[in-house]
């Protein structure tokens, strides 16, 4: 048996079909087809969770996605936990685990429930009152306090070992929501050849369709209507349907975040399934078929558990074959509310009493239920609730003419189904920020003005009867076909046998005759509002909704308020008397439902969340034992260890080598851009600061470009192959940026000018081969090129081969020493520097890493674009001045070097540090100062840019940016530390060979 | 040394322990001389004729003839690719024949290697991580374009209406390769 | 993500493309006869419209082209797309369109 609240027959559960799970530890048995909510009701359980602030028992409200209180965790373990799920969406399997939340020691008695004592310190704005006094108190005790005990549930502990994808998709017309509107919408846009995608979060297709017992469709009841037109739909080639799918975000021109639950419902999953899949679909038309979400009515102790929607008790029994409770209580609103009390009598439930807001009435649905033997009680109102752990009695109060509330009368039940009316789901089309317009007679924001392509239909729009629901869905399908360009039209009209249900309701707070300050009427069950925390708020001056929201954090929970946003906006209207329009209405943001991270996070984990870029001679580092480093997105060698070895010391050896003997490093990283066409040299003119026309093919030179505003952007050394082509390198990080730059000039300021680029950055494998013995190792490996230093002066380049493959061999330095830098095609890079490796084994090559890098550069006084710069940085500042080509008329960013503040004397520049103490390393980005014994805040005058230990000098050196540096070398500054100042003296930026002897050789 | 004998493709070693999945297969495509050619309006039909395929005027497409083809990358620039050929010959060869010419020839034979993606499947795998309409309607067989592919470019062309070859940066092509086996691994 | 129409390839996602600022704002001839103000407000005035803007933006995964588009900030909904050194289209009187 599956409960004894199941009814014998009737509904789309599988009664042969037991299923059993655990909820707080204990075992239940549910059937197929049931959710974790409807299972729970089956075996009468009532309270599920605790609320938010007040521990408040809380039981299932709702049988939808707008379920504020039946907020549960689910998974058998932490790696495959989550919080916050609706337990009126999970669909029970076979072995599915759940807890309640936000309750210590168990469910039914909560240590956190003593906050109940407390209420009168936790009512709206609390935080910024109660914990104000003494200010230190609030990290350290308020803070941590309020955050143990508020809160929903807990974070699992473990990495989520399930899978996650995100695929793009597009169709023509995607329908949100397949109840009886989106499916005729299907249905009509199909029809005519639109690719049609129809999303429904629910695991079935059929909204409201699926409990309707006795309505028929063109002479079918809705169940057979709905599976026939769910066959018809699948067996069109243009249709996707999309169950377990919730449409949750909506973004700029039709991109839709879709989430596609796959496993969570299945005992075993196939585990090369994804647990979820983001579709992000691009649509020419919407059509929204979102329906429309039942009213809780605000009254007194409106949140004990056994008071739920009428809707969805009518659900649970027409659907899913149970019965909520024994005895029932309806306090209406509206003529739904009669409906499904109709319904549930027919399930076997007693309905002790029908209490409506109404003072007369009337119509087919208040008739059936007088003729059914239903009391119906006219102009009553609920005045207060019993029962701890579930509802016991209802006080029901007569509402006078003059709006009192009179005398009182008890009845026991354990059940008590209100409805308010419905609220059209608008969630999303305000997310497409498409304008709402309130309906007076409906109490509703319906969608006004579209600014997407979109078009709502149904219930969602307002449109309440089902006969004209189906028919808004058909025109609005075919209208958005047609829009998608699609020609024709589905010209049906659907017959429906069903008495529509009106369209009464009421929004605010129901009059209940007592004190608001003493009685507690829920309006916002997750976040625990109340119509006295609003009525607070409205006190204390908060007029707009928006304010409201935040003071009381109504609606701001993660059902987003779906049931309590109009309650709250009809109670601020009433108080204030201003109508609703005038209040307005919050903005409804994705997600329209919470979402996992998984889904978010996608492929992007582990490997996968990032490119790692190798060079082609990255494997050889590997296997030589380098320790890498990231660099954007490349993976650099960062030094050579041998057994035994920290950095310090491999970084030294390799220092050494290189200027001892020679070295070898992995430049490929490099940008690089080969620059052709008559007017390249043109070009390099007007973006470097330097003069290109007379660089002769076969010459280098070292180039500097600015941004237009006069700041260093990038550097590197650029060979002239020919008068018309230019090989230029760029820094590692630069090389997209540069580029772009340099397409943004030609394309958009100078289309005149005959030059193409094209990115090579990736066709050069860049071996760099540095120390005094560099030439000896390469000379035999070459052909065609004469290394000589006659015959290939510093800053060269020469084509040829090396060991059989074309080269572009550069003499260049970033070392100090006599250097060339390799160019391979990159698919040889690996071959080309094995050999070289070999052959340099007689001279003692040494590979080194961009750590060694670093050190030989900083020891030369050679900036590094990034480091010595940050964007504030001019060419004089860096001590580039001499790159500017001061006769040129203009380049980009020379004008801005005239301005004042660029020539400005005080302005930092790049200076050399050396501590007092030469064992001292300084830390890369403390400051500097002139006198260390002055107040704080201390004047700073600049910062360190570069630290290192130089194995060659014995001793530390640093760069620094410095005000008004180049006039205090010679002086004295300081570096203030935690444990105290360091003395510095400001040198020269160049701290070996400066006069540059070793590259003359 | 041999020229081609020492080439190294970057995805050499994850090709050796591909997963058979025939709704999608992936395999990487031999290397090829691959040139940049781009030029003033002039240049394009000598450029054509040289190389012995018509260089599309035609957005987004290209078109081959034997060993050889000719991608559309943009209004002035097009990838010219060769199966089989030395890319120093086939770039001598065209060099020479755009001599005068108001243009760029860049040999990157080398920038980047290919996948081919194929099977019933292939676009749908492809659109974990490509945001492009892959029906054929929008994306015929003869089209190729520079597009996306989760955080690396490619260029994404349709030989078949089941085969896409993916041409990527050596540099992202473990990336795009590793992402591609994922995404399928729905259907081992 | 907006939908992005590039004039050479058609409408793309947004993630193909880069964002270059606002269009029309041409790079002074001779830089050097313009005083520090003007030169200013060449390098740092943008006119950031509550409405209709033109902009650029680069199909840099894509064909590599720059280009302007005519934006609505408020509603993001684009009016126009044109290739770079076409002047800025006229508006049609409902603002939806131009009237080319």
């Amino acid at each position: 048996m599956s409960g004894r609240f199941r009814t014998p027959s009737g509904g789309r559960v599988d009664r042969d079909k037991p299923v059993r799970f655990s909820f707080d530890g204990k075992s239940y048995q549910g059937v197929a087809g049931d959710t974790l909510a409807s299972a729970l009701l089956a075996n009468g359980v009532h309270l599920v969770g605790r609320s938010f602030k007040y521990h408040r028992p809380r039981g299932i409200v709702t049988a939808g996605s707008d379920e504020p209180n039946a907020l549960v965790g689910v998974g058998a373990d932490d790696a495959h936990y989550t919080p916050n799920m609706r337990a009126t969406q999970i669909e029970i399997h076979e072995g599915l685990v759940a807890e309640s939340q936000n309750r210590w020691p168990s469910l039914g008695f909560d240590v956190g429930a003593v906050n109940e004592v407390f209420a009168p310190f936790l009512s709206a704005g609390f935080y910024y009152k109660t914990f104000m006094w003494p200010p230190a108190a609030w990290k350290k005790i308020y803070e941590p306090l309020i955050r143990r005990a508020a809160g929903l549930g807990r974070a699992p502990a473990k990495p989520d070992t399930d899978r996650y994808t995100q695929v793009y998709a597009h169709c023509d017309v995607l329908v949100i929501g397949a109840g009886p509107a989106g499916l005729a919408a299907a249905l009509a846009a199909s029809a005519i050849g639109a690719k049609v995608f129809l999303c429904d979060e629910q695991a079935e297709m059929g909204g409201s369709l699926l409990s309707e017992k006795t309505t028929t469709i063109d002479g079918l009841l809705a169940d057979d209507w709905t599976a026939r037109t769910l066959a018809a739909l699948a067996a069109r080639a243009n249709v996707m349907l999309m169950p377990r799918t919730t449409a949750f975000g909506w973004y700029p021109h039709n991109f839709l975040g879709l989430c596609e639950r796959i496993t969570d419902h299945l005992a075993k999953a196939d585990p090369k399934l994804p647990r979820e899949r983001l579709w992000q679909v691009r649509a020419k038309e919407v059509v929204l078929a979102t329906g429309a979400l039942e009213r809780p009515l605000v009254f007194p102790d409106n949140d004990r558990p056994g008071i739920m929607m009428a809707e969805a008790a009518r659900i649970y029994a027409n659907r899913f074959g149970v019965v909520p409770g024994e005895t029932a209580v309806i306090f209406a609103a509206c003529d739904s509310a009669y409906r499904a009390a109709l319904d549930l009598k027919a399930a076997g439930v007693a309905v002790a009493a029908i209490a409506d807001l109404r003072t007369a009435p009337g119509g087919v649905w208040v008739d059936r239920a007088r003729a059914a033997g239903m009391e119906v009680r006219e102009a009553t109102v609920v005045t207060g609730t019993s029962g701890r752990l579930r509802i016991d009695s209802v006080n029901l109060g007569k509402l006078g003419t003059d709006g009192r509330v009179g005398s009182s009368e008890t009845i026991a039940c354990d059940l008590l189904l209100m409805s308010g009316g419905f609220t059209p789901s608008v969630h999303l089309f305000s997310q497409s920020r498409g304008k709402l317009v309130y309906d007076e007679a409906l109490r509703a924001f319906l969608p006004g003005t579209s600014v997407e392509r979109e078009r709502s239909v149904g219930a969602c729009r307002g449109i309440l009867d089902l006969e004209a629901v189906l028919n808004d869905g058909t025109v609005g399908g075919s209208g958005a076909a047609q829009a998608a360009g699609f020609a024709g039209a589905a010209n049906r009209a659907f017959a429906v046998d069903s008495d529509s249900v009106g369209s009464d309701g009421f929004i605010g707070v129901t009059p209940h005759g007592g004190d608001p300050s003493r009685t507690r009427a829920w309006i916002d069950f997750q976040n625990d509002v109340t119509e006295n925390d609003v009525r607070l708020a409205i006190r204390e001056g908060f007029r707009s909704i928006e304010h409201v929201k935040r003071y009381t954090t109504t609606g701001m929970a993660t059902d987003q308020g779906k049931t309590s946003n109009m309650n709250a906006l009809g109670l601020v209207s009433q108080t204030l008397e201003i109508p609703v329009p005038r209040v307005g209405l919050t903005t409804f943001r994705p997600p329209y439902t919470p979402m996992t991270f998984g889904i978010f996070a996608g492929q992007s984990r582990g490997e996968l969340f990032d490119p790692l870029r190798e060079t082609p001679i990255h494997e050889w580092a590997a296997a030589q034992g380098a320790v890498f480093e990231d660099v954007g997105l490349w993976r650099r060698a960062h030094y050579f260890p041998q057994p035994g070895e920290d950095m310090h010391a491999a970084v030294a050896r390799e220092c050494k080598a290189t200027r001892q003997a020679v070295g070898i490093f992995d430049g490929s990283t490099l940008g690089k851009i080969e620059v052709v066409g008559k007017d390249a040299a043109e070009l390099l003119n007007r973006i470097y600061t330097n003069a290109w026309t007379r660089l002769e093919p076969g010459r280098l030179r070292y180039g500097v470009m600015l941004r237009e505003e006069g700041f260093v952007m990038d550097d590197g050394v650029v060979a002239r192959m020919a008068p018309d082509r230019f090989h230029i390198t760029t820094t590692t990080g630069g090389a997209s940026r540069v580029l772009a730059m340099m397409e943004d000039y030609i394309q958009t300021e100078w289309p005149d000018l005959d030059v193409w680029l094209t990115s090579t950055t990736e066709e050069w494998a860049v071996i760099a081969v540095q120390g005094p013995l560099s030439r000896k190792v390469l000379e035999p490996l070459v052909e065609g090129i004469d290394l000589s230093r006659e015959a290939m002066p510093h800053m060269s380049v020469r084509e040829g081969k090396i060991c059989g493959v074309p080269t572009r061999l550069f003499r260049v330095s970033f070392t100090g020493e006599l250097g060339f830098e390799v160019n391979v095609p990159a698919g040889y890079g690996r071959a080309v520097w094995e050999a070289i490796f070999t052959a340099g084994q007689a001279y003692g090559i040494t590979p080194y890493g961009t750590e060694t890098m670093h050190v030989l550069r900083a020891e030369k006084g050679f900036i590094i674009v990034g480091q010595e710069t940050d964007g504030t940085v001019t060419p004089d500042d860096c001590g580039l001045g001499w790159a500017i080509g001061k006769a040129k008329k203009d380049f980009v960013g020379k004008r801005s070097l005239a301005r004042p503040a660029m020539t400005a004397g005080d302005r930092k520049q790049l200076v050399g540090l050396l501590t007092v103490d030469p064992k001292t390393v300084l830390e890369v980005g403390a400051q500097v100062v002139a006198d260390p014994d002055q107040p704080i805040p201390m004047t700073m005058l600049g910062h360190v840019t570069s630290s290192y230990w130089s194995a060659t000098l014995d001793r530390s050196i640093a760069l620094a940016l410095v005000r008004g540096g180049r006039a205090r070398i010679g002086t004295r500054l300081s570096v203030p530390m935690p444990d105290g100042p360091i003395a510095v003296q400001p040198v020269e930026p160049v701290f070996y060979d400066s006069k540059g002897a070793r590259l003359d050789v | 040394m041999s020229d081609l004998a020492i080439r190294a493709n970057s995805l050499g070693s994850l090709a050796s322990t591909i997963r058979n999945i025939p709704s999608a297969t992936l395999a990487v495509l031999p290397d090829t001389a691959k040139l940049v050619f781009r030029g003033r309006p002039a240049a394009v039909d000598v450029a054509g004729r040289a190389f012995g395929v018509a260089l599309p005027q035609e957005a987004c497409r290209f078109s081959a003839k034997g060993d050889r083809a000719a991608y559309w990358c943009g209004p002035d620039e097009w990838l010219l690719q060769a199966g089989g050929e030395a890319p120093a010959a086939l770039f001598a060869s065209l060099d020479a024949a755009l001599a005068g010419q108001s243009c760029s020839l860049v040999d990157v034979s080398h920038r980047s290697d290919a996948i081919a993606l194929s099977g019933p499947e292939a676009a749908y795998i492809l659109n974990h991580g490509c945001p492009l309409d892959l029906s054929l309607r929008t994306f015929p067989v003869g089209m190729c374009t520079r597009t996306i592919l989760g955080k690396a470019t490619i260029m994404l062309s349709r030989p078949a209406p089941e085969i896409f070859h993916i041409d990527v940066g050596r540099s992202f092509a473990r990336y795009v390769w590793q992402l591609l086996d994922e995404a399928r691994g729905e259907f081992a | 993500m907006l939908l992005i129409t590039c004039p050479h390839c058609g409408p793309r996602a947004e993630l193909e493309f880069s964002y270059g600022g606002e269009a029309h704002i041409a790079r002074p001839v001779d830089p050097a006869s313009l005083d520090d103000d003007s030169w200013a407000v060449f390098l740092f005035e943008r006119s950031n419209p509550r409405g209709v803007h033109a902009e650029r933006w680069r199909h840099l995964h894509g064909c590599g082209r720059f280009f302007n588009v005519l934006r609505d900030t408020v509603s993001d909904t684009i009016v126009a797309s044109y290739p770079a050194g076409q002047p800025r289209p006229a508006l049609s009187p409902d603002g939806k369109g131009t009237t080319r």
